[in-house]
């Protein structure tokens, strides 16, 4: 399990970066999405992988996994929603202005249809 | 050789605090009244210079006030805490050199403001430049005052930023700005290096307080840290008293007015390097190293500046390096580290300050009356101004140690010092340099006389010259007259003060002194006949030496400063545009580079084994969706260029994470991710009908494959530190939340209580922020429905075929009848949330999904004619709802967001529990709707302005689109 969890995470991260390498807005919006799956995962593994022990007191349960770095995660799904919106927003707006979705500067040749 | 016994400091742990206030009132005063000349200006110039005059007269007399206490020997302390955690307090005190210092600074200040009313012009800002000069006295005061090494520092770097101001008064002037900029540079990084000084050796000492660390020579000395401390000390005070090589500085600084030159560059900043070396000298002087740096720097830029000083023909300048070669010889006495020498150093600093602050005020009168500086237009003015001439010559004669004036008294202790002085074993160089330094002396301060003075007019000067009005040659006399009494009865007027002043300098028992003009036929008086027989000749023969001067060599300081300072221009300019040229791409491949590289560096250079932690067992649905994962992920990165493809597949991971997340235990994530992932599609498939739906095969094989690389190591690197950290137990802090959730939150669901209650504050930070970011978004929107774009998306041409039925009669159903379900799971989700999974996030997004279905279905203009409530407001009192939560707390005396709970009984519905958390998360539960539906719903206004439709009466009536809707109809 722990081995699925780390590959997931450094697949998701790679294509994270290869992604917000890229030239265009779209594919760096996608890949700063992919990053902020792979920092969630990240941060939620460091209270270590542990089943069905939800930290939810209960006279039932045989035991708690660790509820701060959920919290920590939960904030942190919330705020990169937030940071992919404004970005998201940007490009488009960007795109609006430039008549160019490239990252640095619209391209001479293209205008908007 | 230096010797000298090691001396107890006398004991002065915890005097009597005397009017404690009072001090720091000296140090305040000036800072206070500083504001109050930039009102007055109004009133007018008299008014100005008075008022200014005022503020350092109530804090000379203030300082006055002290001085019988002081002579006594005592010293008063003042103290207050201000950061105790990092030893920052402020702690000021006076003892004799502290007052000697203030006194100085406060004085010659009473002079220069009186002297500035008249010399500056009309059209010059009055009201600034009394401002400036009185930040700078209280930095100045500060400085000598403090008993924090700290707070020292703060005001020294204070001297540092006002003098900056000072020198670049002129503005309007190059040479001004030049000269301001070269001696904040130099002076600035003086002042770093003297912080790191200070810091280690407040360390070594274990105290930041002076009178703690003036009783630890012999720590200090021992310390292996003794000699870079003292080098990164001297280094500020070297730099602050232009001491060869920093000497260059001074000369540009004179580039302000001469009222400025006067004091801070003859009586006050510059003697900042020697007051702080005077104020360490029981701790850190009478060793080799500090002689050998101290003495010789000293030496050599007394020699220097005395030279340079002989062949400038600007009368500001030649004043400029004959004060680096005094600075020098002070520089000189401190450093040979005896206390005969040191009281030499204090009563030279005396003289100087008197003679050189007058000579200064000569120079500017001379300026300001025939309108040039330059020796070579001037000459015979002592007919014309004979008040100031005779100023002049008094003052002239005192800097070149003529007898029965005070400079001749501290330069033969100089002398005679210098006369017992062995260098490296060499018994004759340091009072051969010395009596050579005193020849240029001699000969540029008769230079200053006979050039300006006497001999015959060089031709027309710009202004008819005559003596100025007493404001500007009253201050000087008052100071000449000083000059003369000292010098001829020196024990009677400087005695008393001298004494005690030398004695805290020392810290220590006096040596045995006599101030006397005659003190029969020493080596020093021998070297004083010399000095003056050769400096006269030099000035005799001066077209000849001067000839000779020309010929040589002339390394012109600035000319290096600013080669040096373009050259590191240069460079940064070329690493920063190597790194950052304002290419995305190229950034965040230096950026992941670089986060690469330091981690494979942490990891190589660390100690590799295997975890200890028992693994769990990869089930087969764990392994199906983890492949599932795996392959949408694969999809996302090759497909990326099909945009609506890649979304997909990025929905399918996001999928994959909620499901991960209720697998492993963690079900408010679950759900929060599930909620997310809708939004953000949403969002991303409206911002997406609007751009490209394809991005073009740009990029070359080679980028690709560098950036396949830099993302495979990256990669790599994250997923093995996954690894490596699952693989290892771990113990954290939840044990206490788990514990206290319910007995001090009052709920079972310990994540929703960690965020409402435990660690409210974050969430309250975090819920700003994401408020911050809709209002953003807002404005990146709103501006896009106006000008140039907005006119773009009036005319905008659809790229994709549209449905023929826009608003789908199913769905338009649908969502209306799941709304107030919708709502209503909402609201259930919320309360629920502090006991199981749920809460206010959860429930915020699922009500905006909830609200926003409703604009896919039935079209913007109806849901938004609907929906009556403002999503600006609806953040804002969201905000507001958490902040007043947490005031709430203040009423009864808890700290910010402090939480309490209770349980009630209500007939029908029985027992249930509210919590003040409850209204917390109401905050955050409107805060989230209100940002997510600001985005959403401005997004969805911007797709509505662009498919120009007619408004819609009635949401089910069939699709009035045309293929082609007219620009402007609306």
């Amino acid at each position: 399990m722990e081995f699925l969890l780390s590959s997931a995470i450094g697949l998701l991260t790679a294509g994270g970066v290869y992604l917000i390498l890229r030239a265009r807005t779209y594919p760096v919006v996608l890949g700063l999405s992919l990053l902020s799956y792979a920092t969630n995962l990240f941060l939620f593994a460091t209270g270590r992988l542990v089943l069905d022990q939800p930290p939810v007191i209960s006279t039932l349960a045989t035991g708690y996994t660790d509820p701060l770095p959920q919290a920590l995660v939960l904030t942190a799904i919330v705020i990169s929603f937030g940071m992919t919106a404004v970005i998201v927003v940007m490009a488009l707006r960007s795109y609006l202005e430039n008549g160019s979705d490239h990252v640095d500067a619209p391209a001479p040749d293209e205008a908007l249809p | 050789m230096v010797s000298s016994p090691p001396l107890p400091y006398r004991c002065n742990l915890e005097p009597p605090d005397r009017e404690p206030m009072s001090l720091a009132l000296i140090v305040m005063l000036p800072f206070l009244g500083a504001i109050l000349p930039a009102l007055m200006i109004r009133a007018g110039r008299n008014a100005c210079a008075t008022s200014t005059f005022t503020v350092t007269l109530l804090a000379f007399l203030l300082l006055m006030t002290h001085a019988p206490t002081v002579l006594r020997g005592e010293i008063v302390h003042a103290r207050w805490e201000w950061v105790p955690q990092l030893g920052l307090n402020v702690n000021f005190f006076l003892d004799g050199l502290g007052f000697f210092f203030a006194g100085l600074i406060l004085g010659i200040g009473l002079l220069i403001i009186t002297y500035a009313r008249f010399y500056l012009a009309k059209e010059d800002p009055m009201g600034s430049f009394y401002s400036y000069l009185l930040l700078f006295q209280g930095a100045m005061v500060g400085i000598v005052l403090s008993d924090n090494i700290l707070l020292l520092l703060v005001f020294w770097e204070l001297t540092s930023l006002s003098s900056f101001l000072l020198i670049g008064y002129w503005k309007h002037l190059p040479e001004g700005r030049q000269g301001a900029r070269m001696a904040l540079t130099i002076t600035g990084a003086g002042g770093l290096s003297m912080i790191a000084g200070m810091l280690i050796l407040g360390d070594i000492a274990g105290s930041y307080d002076l009178s703690v660390i003036l009783q630890h020579k012999e720590a200090i000395q021992a310390s292996p840290l003794y000699l870079p401390a003292l080098i990164l000390i001297l280094g500020g005070c070297f730099t602050k008293s232009a001491q060869f090589p920093f000497h260059f500085w001074l000369p540009h600084a004179m580039a302000a007015p001469t009222p400025v030159s006067a004091y801070l560059h003859s009586a006050t900043m510059v003697k900042a390097g020697l007051f702080l070396m005077a104020r360490l000298w029981p701790v850190l002087a009478s060793t080799d190293e500090w002689f050998y740096l101290v003495a010789t720097t000293g030496l050599i830029t007394m020699l220097i500046g005395a030279w340079i000083a002989l062949f400038k023909d600007d009368l500001k300048g030649l004043l400029a390096f004959s004060t680096v070669s005094h600075l020098g010889l002070i520089t000189f006495l401190l450093g040979l580290g005896s206390p005969m020498a040191a009281v030499a150093a204090v009563f030279h600093i005396l003289n100087h300050a008197t003679f050189k602050a007058a000579l200064f005020m000569n120079a500017g009168i001379v300026d300001h009356e025939t309108g040039t500086r330059d020796i070579n237009k001037l000459g015979g003015l002592m007919a014309l101004m004979p008040i100031s001439g005779t100023l002049a010559m008094i003052a002239a004669a005192s800097m070149a140690g003529v007898p029965l004036l005070n400079g001749f008294l501290s330069k033969e202790m100089m002398l005679e010092e210098a006369a017992h002085t062995a260098w490296l074993g060499n018994d004759w160089i340091v009072p051969a340099l010395a009596t050579l330094a005193a020849c240029f002396s001699v000969a540029y301060s008769f230079r200053y006389i006979v050039h300006v003075y006497f001999g015959k007019p060089a031709g027309e000067t710009p202004r008819h010259p005559h003596d100025p009005p007493f404001g500007m040659w009253g201050p000087p006399t008052l100071l000449v007259v000083l000059v003369v009494l000292i010098g001829l009865f020196p024990a009677t007027i400087a005695g008393p003060l001298l004494a005690t002043v030398a004695s805290a300098v020392i810290g220590g028992p006096l040596p045995d002194y006599h101030l006397a003009i005659w003190h029969g036929l020493t080596p020093a008086l021998g070297m004083s006949a010399v000095a003056v027989v050769v400096g006269l000749s030099l000035l005799m023969a001066y077209t000849r030496v001067r000839r000779g001067w020309a010929a040589g060599p002339h390394p012109e300081a600035k000319a290096i400063f600013q080669g040096t300072l373009a050259a590191a221009v240069r460079l940064a300019q070329i690493i920063t545009h190597g790194l950052h040229n304002g290419s995305l791409q190229r950034h965040l491949a230096f950026t992941v580079g670089a986060a690469v590289v330091l981690g494979f560096v942490a990891f190589a250079t660390a100690t590799h084994a295997p975890g200890t932690r028992p693994l769990l067992p990869a089930t087969p649905v764990a392994v199906i969706v983890w492949l599932l994962l795996v392959g949408a992920t694969l999809a996302v990165v090759l497909l990326h260029r099909q945009r609506l493809t890649a979304l997909i597949a990025v929905g399918v991971i996001g999928m994959v994470v909620s499901l991960s997340f209720v697998y492993l235990s963690a079900p408010d994530l679950a759900l929060t991710q599930i909620s997310v992932e809708v939004v953000t599609v949403i969002l991303i498939l409206l911002a997406l009908n609007f751009l490209p739906k394809a991005t073009p095969n740009e990029s070359s094989t080679s980028r690709r494959l560098r950036d396949g690389l830099i993302a495979t190591l990256a990669g790599l690197g994250v997923g093995g530190a996954t690894w490596a950290m699952t693989t290892r137990p771990g113990e954290t802090l939840s044990g206490y939340y788990l514990e206290q959730s319910l007995p001090g939150g009052g709920g079972t669901n310990v994540v929703n209580v960690i965020l409402v209650d435990f660690r409210g504050f974050d969430t309250f930070g975090e819920i700003i922020v994401l408020g911050i970011a809709a209002l953003i978004i807002y404005a990146l929107l709103d501006g896009a429905t106006r000008g140039a774009v907005g006119r773009k998306l009036a005319a905008w041409q659809p790229d994709q075929q549209r449905a023929a039925d826009r608003h789908p009669l199913m769905m338009v159903v649908a969502t209306r009848v799941m709304l107030p379900l919708a709502l209503l799971v909402g609201a259930f989700i919320f309360l629920r949330g502090h006991n199981v999974p749920g809460g206010g996030f959860i429930a915020g997004l699922i009500v905006a999904i909830a609200l926003i279905m409703q604009y896919m279905a039935s079209g913007y203009s109806w849901a938004a004619q609907r929906m009556k409530v403002d999503y600006h407001a609806l953040i804002g009192s969201g905000v507001l709802i958490a902040a007043a939560t947490g005031a709430v707390s203040w009423l009864t005396d808890h700290p910010f967001l402090t939480s309490a709970f209770g349980h009630f009984h209500l007939p029908l519905i029985g027992e249930f529990e509210l919590a003040s958390a409850m209204a917390f998360d109401t905050g955050v539960f409107l805060t989230v709707i209100g940002a997510t539906m600001l985005a959403l719903a401005n997004l969805s206004r911007i797709g509505c302005l662009a498919e120009t439709l007619p408004l819609q009466e009635a949401a089910m009536e069939p699709d009035l689109r045309r293929t082609h809707p007219a620009p402007g109809e609306h």
